[in-house]
């Protein structure tokens, strides 16, 4: 584990890992989150090092309350930083606008994981919009030495400007690794003060309209900061000009010969006078940018405003593609404009019958039990499974085919009220303890309110599971020097006023069958709650108890159902007969629970 | 100098751990370093790659395909998977203990026979150089430390560019103190393997 709180020297840092210094050298005394990939070793890191730093971490129930006490901290003259993945800034989204109306005063970073290729996500959006769209700064790392440095460049600008400053990265800047060498550590300020100032931190209309006047005028401000910036720079040399930024930068660095390169790190606004002396009296320009033409369309603005007729490629021309992340691969497609490093050939893909590997459900994961109750209990029925974004999302394969619409954190509850008022069939929704916190309350009580008939699953295993098993509200928490109480998901149910709760033991499937028959013919909303914790994070606290299973070859009938309900990775079916693997089988007992002749045993 | 090593198999078998005993040995040696993860989902049981790159003058996290110089799989499907990875002289270490997949195990999908596996590979490439790396690490004391088992093999690898005490060191540096012992006792198994 490399060591964040060193006094100097270099480290082999992941790109988090690199940010993470950065806060510390920048003396931040706040920083909020909400989990998500690929930002979520950053949390991971605070938890166990924040105190030490010097610094106040929470992980807060969702990306916009996240958002809203950072915001609070640098209003208060306390620096903050607040992180999610890309998705998670369209929740944190409504308060960004109007904070860059108020400012701060501390030095305030947004950052925003961007995920191109949408390793980890539903969707590939170009979060760079969300600069111009708010009006705020931006800037974009390419590596992660760079990364840590341009953490502290990007507080000072912030405060130069009294505005957050959004900091952009995307997975292969979040998750590359590089030789990082240490800086000076800062203290910490981590209690401030909020001066009350009304006209401008209190938007009602009168105010508001004069703040959009002062922002625009701070932005013109950065507009002037972004032209001196020292991380927009211009290196090597040719009549071709190629504009780049982020970790396309890399490649183009290391693949591209005898161009003139203009690399950007602040990258809203963009340096609109040294673009345009970059692109006078080249050949041609091509700009290398991944997802949307961010700033190639910018280009094309700043060569018709300076009356350039330089060509101008990219994605608008169609060389380069508009989707997925880049590699040097990529850079192919600019070898008829620019000399670009020959690569070798590939080996051709192998004609042998390769299996399948998806990412899937651990071994002895609870989800699976609830999964095969909620298809027995709805049989043939037609029942639109609604699913959210965790791990359970993987409950979309064989043999579980449980997902039939995810789209957002909280998404599959408010979709299964649609669903239930504007269909004939029946609505389960199914959502993770920690997305219950985050956006699975309103959509329930909205069930309850317009009187929905849906079925809400909440799958409590205990944990954020899929992002690297953060503490949530279901689980209190107890870092920092923080302690607070779990937050009971059945009491709060019931206390909104749903009528069908039941807690279930989704190892016992016959009796979680049972429970979801009863919830699919409840008239009104029905909470099932799946208590069981995920045996990952037991096995990270070395609570997980292994109990070895027999299977008994001459009770078996080989009716396959264990596999075809549970399809747990620790059930093998070798030449017709049923055997588990020790090395992965925690002896949960669901395959034993459904097997209808008692041939698999859990021993005591 | 460059030197690519793209390292595959499957979430769980310690690929991320090899590439960050690699990275810091080279890192040792005074090379410049740049890396390539994948965390999050994938990491549930899928496919998992790692790219480890090396030399004089890199910075880009990602190598295009067909330019790796090793290909260090930890899996054999997985090897031959991410072949195009590498090109005819590219050197393939390949672990011929399979982890089956959730559907070969539930019986809904075929796992080939390792021989055609490696036979597709040698098709192509004269490098390929094979080892029972889970065996090796079970013999050693536990499978986990079939990494080890990997990386000392790799260390035995004609002009390989990181000597073998570089990268024990590394390793030794990595691990917990308490798994110390097996995962020397395993690496110079692999090391053994691979040089005999």
């Amino acid at each position: 584990m490399p060591d964040l709180l060193a006094e100097g020297g270099r480290q082999l840092l992941l790109g988090n890992e690199a940010i993470t210094r950065g806060l510390i050298e920048a003396g931040v005394g706040f920083a909020s989150t909400y989990p998500g990939t690929p930002s979520s070793e950053v949390g991971n890191i605070l938890e166990k090092i924040s105190s030490d730093a010097g610094m106040y971490f929470e992980f807060s129930t969702n990306e916009k309350v996240a958002m809203e006490v950072s915001a609070a901290a640098a209003s208060s003259g306390v620096r903050s930083f607040v992180f999610m993945k890309h998705v998670g800034l369209n929740v944190a989204a409504d308060p960004m606008m109007t904070l860059a109306y108020a400012g701060v005063r501390g030095g305030m970073l947004i950052m925003s994981a961007d995920d191109p290729s949408c390793h980890s996500s539903q969707n590939e959006q170009d979060n760079r919009y969300y600069s111009t769209l708010a009006l705020l700064p931006m800037m974009e790392p390419s590596t992660p030495q760079e990364a840590k440095d341009m953490v502290k460049e990007a507080y000072r600008v912030s405060e130069e400007l009294s505005l957050p400053l959004i900091f952009r990265t995307t997975t292969r800047v979040n998750h590359a690794r590089g030789v990082v060498e240490m800086g000076q550590k800062a203290e910490a300020k981590k209690v401030g003060h909020f001066d009350k100032d009304v006209a401008r931190f209190v938007n009602i209309p009168a105010y508001a309209k004069q703040n959009r006047v002062r922002l625009l005028d701070l932005y013109a401000k950065a507009q002037e900061l972004s032209e001196k910036s020292p991380l927009n720079f211009t290196e090597g040399s040719g009549d071709v000009g190629i504009i780049t930024s982020g970790v396309s930068y890399t490649y183009v660095r290391e693949f591209v010969k005898g161009a003139s390169i203009l690399k950007l790190g602040f990258t809203n606004p963009l340096p609109e006078k040294k673009i345009a002396d970059f692109i006078k009296g080249k050949k041609s320009i091509i700009v290398v940018e991944e997802l949307e033409p961010f700033v190639e369309d910018q280009v094309l603005r700043i060569c018709a405003q300076n009356g350039l007729s330089v060509p101008v490629y990219g994605k608008r021309s169609g060389h380069l593609p508009r989707q997925w992340e880049f590699s040097p691969d990529t850079l192919s497609g600019i070898r008829k404009l620019v000399e670009v490093e020959e690569f070798k050939q590939p080996l051709p893909k192998v004609t042998v019958q390769l299996p399948s590997r998806p990412p899937t459900l651990c071994a002895g994961c609870p989800h699976r039990g609830m999964f095969a109750a909620a298809k027995k209990a709805a049989g043939s029925s037609d029942v639109i499974y609604c699913s959210d974004i965790g791990c359970y999302t993987l409950g979309v394969q064989p043999p579980f085919q449980a997902a039939d619409f995810i789209i957002c954190m909280g998404g599959g509850a408010g979709a299964a009220g649609g669903f239930a008022q504007s269909t004939d069939q029946k609505a389960i929704a199914f959502m993770g303890d920690s997305t219950f916190f985050h956006a699975g309350i309103p959509p329930m009580i909205n069930a309850l309110f317009n009187n929905h008939k849906v079925v809400i699953v909440v799958l409590d295993n205990r944990t954020t599971a899929m992002t690297g098993h953060q503490p949530n509200p279901g689980t209190g928490r107890d870092f920092g020097g923080v302690s607070t109480d779990a937050i009971d998901i059945k009491s709060l149910v019931e206390g909104v006023g749903v009528k069908f709760v039941r807690e279930i033991n989704p190892y016992d499937v016959k009796a979680a069958t049972k429970v979801m028959k009863d919830a699919l013919d409840f008239d009104g909303v029905a909470v099932v709650i799946s208590k069981c914790p995920c045996p990952l994070e037991l096995k990270k606290q070395k609570q997980l108890v292994i109990r070895a299973v027999d299977v008994d070859q001459d009770k078996c009938v080989k009716c396959y159902n264990c596999v075809r309900t549970i399809a747990c990775p620790a059930l093998f079916k070798k030449e017709g007969a049923i055997t588990t693997d020790p090395t992965q089988c925690i002896g949960c007992g669901m395959c034993a629970n459904v097997c209808p002749t008692g041939a698999i045993e859990v021993r005591k | 100098m460059k030197y690519t090593v793209q390292i595959v198999g499957v979430g769980g078998q310690g690929v991320l751990l090899a590439s960050m005993v690699l990275g810091n040995a080279a890192m040792e040696q005074g090379y410049k370093v740049v890396m390539s993860e994948v965390h999050g989902m994938a990491q549930r049981g899928g496919s998992v790659l790692s790219t480890l790159r090396f030399g004089d003058d890199v910075i880009s996290p990602l190598e295009a395909a067909g330019s790796a110089d090793l290909i260090m799989g930890f899996e054999p499907a997985e090897t031959c998977r991410n072949l195009p990875l590498g090109n005819k002289d590219t050197v393939v270490l390949m672990n011929l203990d399979p982890v089956l997949p959730s559907m070969v195990a539930a019986g809904f999908e075929e796992y080939p026979d390792i021989e055609s596996l490696t036979g597709a590979v040698s098709a192509v490439n004269k490098n390929l150089y094979t080892l029972d790396a889970t065996k090796i690490a079970i013999e050693a004391g536990k499978a986990v430390a079939a990494n080890a088992v990997m990386i000392g093999a790799v260390a035995a690898m004609k002009g390989f560019p990181i000597p073998k005490d570089a990268l024990l060191k590394s390793l030794m540096d990595q691990v917990p103190e308490k798994f110390r012992d097996l995962n020397v006792k395993a690496f110079e198994m692999g090391y053994s393997a691979m040089s005999s």
